[in-house]
């Protein structure tokens, strides 16, 4: 009979679909894992409420428990307390970086109404490390990543924003 | 109107208003999809009607459960007639050049901030979690739409007269922004959200200090009235509604 310490292990070993160097636990989006006698259930949080992969992670995550010894998987989606990409493991954000996508920088989520210019900043470039770095979009190939580029090197990269 | 089965009518009404901007905008701005200026805000504006689209389907969902008569997410969606539609007459105007789409952006968007965080301390706890989710998209949506505002208020001529001809022109629908009616009165009374009249206060503290940055006159409140979210819309709406349903109206229940 799977426990909750083998359904979480098994859960480790399932990547995020747009950023498959990081898993799912690492990313923070799974709040919570119950077991009753093979029956499991997987609480989710979304990172983005529009956020395409939403669907795929929970069929990847059903596949990998039944493929662990699940007899039947049930998901469940819970908004709050919101996810904060605070969440994201110290590790996992070297696995990003190595990945050539800058982790999120300082604490998400300001307090107050900043209208403007609020996110402005200056990374250092993933692959060289110089800090002649400029934002192109604060929305690139998914809504959770901005796109960027070293004027030292010449590469884009992708910057995880704070959220 | 939709027939509520719920304790409160106001509730549903309340969330079926929220729902509804976030729909017709999303959808709004998904027509951008391939046709921006530039690839980066084609992918920002795309990105941005998932989110919008994302949280209407978590507020339609829960619309549906208050309704309490089975109707799901894409039912509210896709199978009401347009006096049934609850959305500010701002967010279903068409988008014309991407001057006009930023602006209508940040308009909306300052006001989305002001009024997430306010229902983040909904007495109506769902309400409140996608409250909160919502914001931190929201912040996003309106520091983006800000930051073009004043690029192009500061920027060139041609540019700057551009999007002072859209904000002249968009100005005057923010007065639904602040209009209030009974449904608001019940919601606020039973602590759901906010009545919209105490709003404005708060949106132009986050407005008005793009304009000045941008270079834009704030333009003179005027009498101008619009009805879209009691259900009266502008001739623009149908034409929406029919590019938005016609794939459930045409295969119902159709799945891929």
């Amino acid at each position: 009979m799977l426990t909750e310490t083998e359904a979480w292990q098994a859960l480790d070993a399932v990547p995020d679909p747009e950023i498959p160097v990081v898993s799912v636990t690492e990313l923070g989006i799974i709040r919570e894992v119950r077991c009753n006698d093979g029956a499991v259930t997987v609480v989710v949080t979304p990172t983005y409420s529009g956020c395409p992969a939403t669907e795929v992670i929970g069929l990847a995550v059903r596949d990998a428990l039944l493929a662990a010894g699940a007899r039947e998987v049930a998901m469940e989606t819970q908004l709050h307390p919101a996810w904060t990409s605070d969440w994201i493991g110290e590790a996992a954000r070297e696995k990003l970086r190595a990945y050539g996508i800058v982790p999120p920088e300082g604490r998400a989520a300001p307090a107050a109404v900043q209208p403007i210019r609020f996110m402005r900043r200056t990374l250092a470039c993933p692959r060289c490390g110089s800090t002649d770095t400029e934002r192109l979009t604060e929305f690139g190939s998914t809504a959770c990543k901005a796109t960027w580029r070293c004027r030292a090197c010449l590469e884009p990269f992708e910057y995880f924003k704070p959220i | 109107m939709t027939q509520a089965n719920s304790a409160n009518p106001a509730h549903l009404e309340y969330v079926l208003r929220l729902a509804d901007n976030v729909l017709i905008l999303g959808q709004r701005i998904s027509e951008w999809c391939g046709h921006a200026p530039v690839i980066e805000e084609d992918l920002a504006l795309s990105n941005m009607a998932l989110d919008l689209i994302g949280q209407a389907r978590l507020l339609l969902t829960h619309a549906g459960r208050l309704e309490g008569r089975g109707r799901d997410e894409d039912q509210l969606a896709f199978l009401r007639v347009e006096r049934d539609y609850r959305n500010l007459t701002l967010v279903e105007v068409p988008n014309q050049d991407f001057g006009r789409t930023v602006v209508r952006n940040m308009l909306f968007g300052a006001f989305q901030v002001v009024l997430w965080e306010r229902l983040t301390a909904s007495a109506d706890s769902e309400l409140a979690a996608i409250a909160a989710k919502s914001l931190k998209e929201a912040r996003y949506h309106f520091s983006h739409a800000a930051e073009w505002v004043v690029r192009l208020g500061d920027g060139t001529a041609l540019s700057h007269d551009k999007v002072q001809a859209a904000l002249d022109e968009l100005w005057p629908y923010t007065n639904e922004f602040f209009a209030s009616d009974e449904t608001d009165a019940a919601a606020a009374a039973a602590g759901i959200g906010p009545a919209s009249n105490t709003l404005e206060a708060d949106w132009e503290n986050a407005v008005l200090p793009v304009l000045a940055q941008a270079t834009l006159v704030a333009p003179a409140r005027t009498p101008f009235k619009t009805f879209g979210k009691f259900g009266r819309h502008s001739e623009h709406m149908g034409h929406l509604l029919a590019t938005m349903q016609y794939m459930q109206r045409t295969y119902p229940g159709a799945q891929w």
